[in-house]
């Protein structure tokens, strides 16, 4: 479904060479759940943006959807972390949603219905009038899922989507992103920092190491697919498998220096 | 908000008040009452100046000016968006704008006689650069997330360029149009003033080669009022055209 192989990704900046990745190699199987987690720095974006065809990489290979990746591949959305830049803000919630499928060329009849249906999907359905910015963040981050929703991918990337919005709204959004998930039956990868979020959320974790980043583990979640933020987070699996992450982590961090 | 009119008119009204008594026992011929000129100003041009002077002053002015809109966004969309085409012509639209407009109407005379093209273009000359520079500007300042947004999704062509690039640019673009707008006033004015049969400005200088002094202040006071009108009217647009722009400012300063 989705293959990274040999990726690597070098900057020249002002005459330095900086080796923001140095070879990174995974799957994501059809429908599968992959959160991609590494200590600050080590290019998660860069990567993100790679697969997602905003950056071309130095060498190596993507393939989606056994496509290889040369722009923006088909039936791909990304949610991006910054989402107050990444939402129109001339342009109200609904009409966010609708622009894709706008310029996909699709019926006035068939976008409201998507565009309907993904906001409520996201509990947005009474801000459909409002402009992003009259929203909280965590409510924008939402637009934005429901934006990604109604364009309904077969890959959806997320780029550290809930770093900015505060505790509470990240469970809640947590929790959305698990119902979307298993709602939609789409492959999703979803990039992190934060090591709980990684091991909540995924079927799989996969850790990079630090700069210039390879894939230090890649660990199965052996949680069961029903998660809940107290059940699953007081599971004694859970606090493992986070010490398992952490440890790798903090290993790839003292590699570094 | 009648707070805000009242503040906003007291000072035209006291400079009225002080023009109008320091001017009533005025003998001085250059100098009139300001009675005497207000009583001039409706004979002067609510009769068949409206249509003869007037209305073609702001035709020109419109025609000019959407002109100048036209060419200077679609332009700067142009340069705004390519690097090279940048730096080949940056320094030209640096050299241009330089340039006083005013300075062209003898050279514009020459290229497109005195009729109404010349002054069109004089207007679509001075208006053209800051629209044009300040649509380079916005479109260079496009948020990158925002392009890569696009680029994800898929939006390009018409879309891409409406919602992406011209949308982004509409608070630059905005601003130099306003300043297009002012410069488009005085060149209408201008315009007029060499080789004319028609306009407020050539009506002007007519009083003031023909003595009538008091007419003649009568169309300065027309060409402010107009100003301010259009200023006004620059506002409404605005506030549609910019609502969400000034909807972000505002809840950025409450946060």
């Amino acid at each position: 479904m989705l293959t990274v192989k040999g990726l690597s990704k070098t900057y020249d900046a002002k005459g330095r060479r900086v080796e923001a990745i140095g070879d990174v190699s995974f799957d994501v199987a059809d429908g599968e759940f992959v959160c991609v987690v590494g200590p600050s720095g080590c290019g998660k974006t860069t990567l993100l943006r790679c697969i997602a065809g905003l950056l071309p990489p130095t060498s190596g290979e993507i393939v989606v959807e056994g496509r290889k990746v040369d722009g923006p591949p088909d039936g791909l959305a990304v949610v991006f972390q910054e989402y107050g830049r990444s939402l129109f803000p001339w342009l109200r919630v609904r009409d966010n949603v609708d622009l894709p499928l706008r310029a996909a060329g699709m019926g006035k009849a068939k976008r409201r219905e998507l565009v309907t249906e993904a906001l409520d999907a996201v509990g947005l359905a009474d801000a459909h009038a409002a402009y992003p910015w009259q929203l909280s963040g965590g409510m924008q981050q939402r637009v934005a899922i429901a934006r990604a929703i109604a364009y309904q991918p077969r890959v959806l990337l997320m780029d550290e989507p809930f770093a900015a919005v505060d505790a509470q709204t990240r469970a809640d959004l947590e929790d959305l992103i698990r119902s979307v998930w298993q709602r939609l039956g789409v492959t999703l990868l979803f990039v992190t920092h934060d090591i709980d979020e990684s091991v909540y959320l995924g079927q799989r974790v996969v850790m990079l190491s630090s700069s210039p980043t390879t894939v230090a583990e890649d660990l199965a979640i052996d949680l069961p697919a029903a998660r809940d933020q107290l059940a699953t987070r007081s599971d004694p699996r859970f606090t493992e498998l986070r010490g398992q992450v952490y440890a790798q982590i903090q290993k790839a961090k003292q590699e570094r220096t | 908000m009648i707070k805000r009119i009242l503040l906003a008119v007291t000072m035209p009204v006291v400079l009225l008040a002080v023009w109008w008594f320091a001017s009533a026992g005025s003998t001085d011929f250059y100098f009139p009452p300001l009675r005497r000129i207000l009583e001039t100003f409706p004979e002067t041009w609510f009769g068949p100046r409206m249509v003869d002077d007037v209305l073609p002053s702001l035709a020109r002015l419109a025609i000019g000016y959407a002109a100048a809109l036209c060419v200077g966004i679609a332009l700067g969309m142009l340069i705004g968006a390519n690097r090279t085409l940048r730096a080949v012509v940056e320094p030209l639209l640096e050299f241009l704008r330089a340039v006083p407009p005013p300075v062209l109407v003898p050279i514009l005379m020459l290229m497109a006689g005195i009729g109404d093209l010349m002054k069109v273009l004089v207007i679509v000359s001075g208006c053209l650069w800051p629209i044009l520079l300040n649509t380079v500007e916005g479109v260079r300042a496009v948020d990158e997330v925002l392009t890569d947004t696009c680029r994800s999704y898929r939006i390009r062509g018409r879309l891409r360029v409406w919602h992406l690039m011209v949308r982004s640019a509409s608070p630059q673009i905005v601003a130099g149009a306003r300043q297009a707008l002012s410069i488009g006033i005085i060149l209408m004015v201008i315009s007029e003033m060499f080789a004319a049969s028609s306009g407020i400005g050539f009506t002007v200088i007519q009083f003031k080669d023909g003595f009538r002094i008091p007419q003649m202040w009568s169309g300065v006071l027309l060409l402010g009022l107009l100003g301010v009108l259009l200023a006004l009217l620059f506002r409404l647009v605005e506030r549609r055209v910019l609502g969400w722009y000034h909807g972000i400012r505002a809840v950025q300063k409450e946060r």
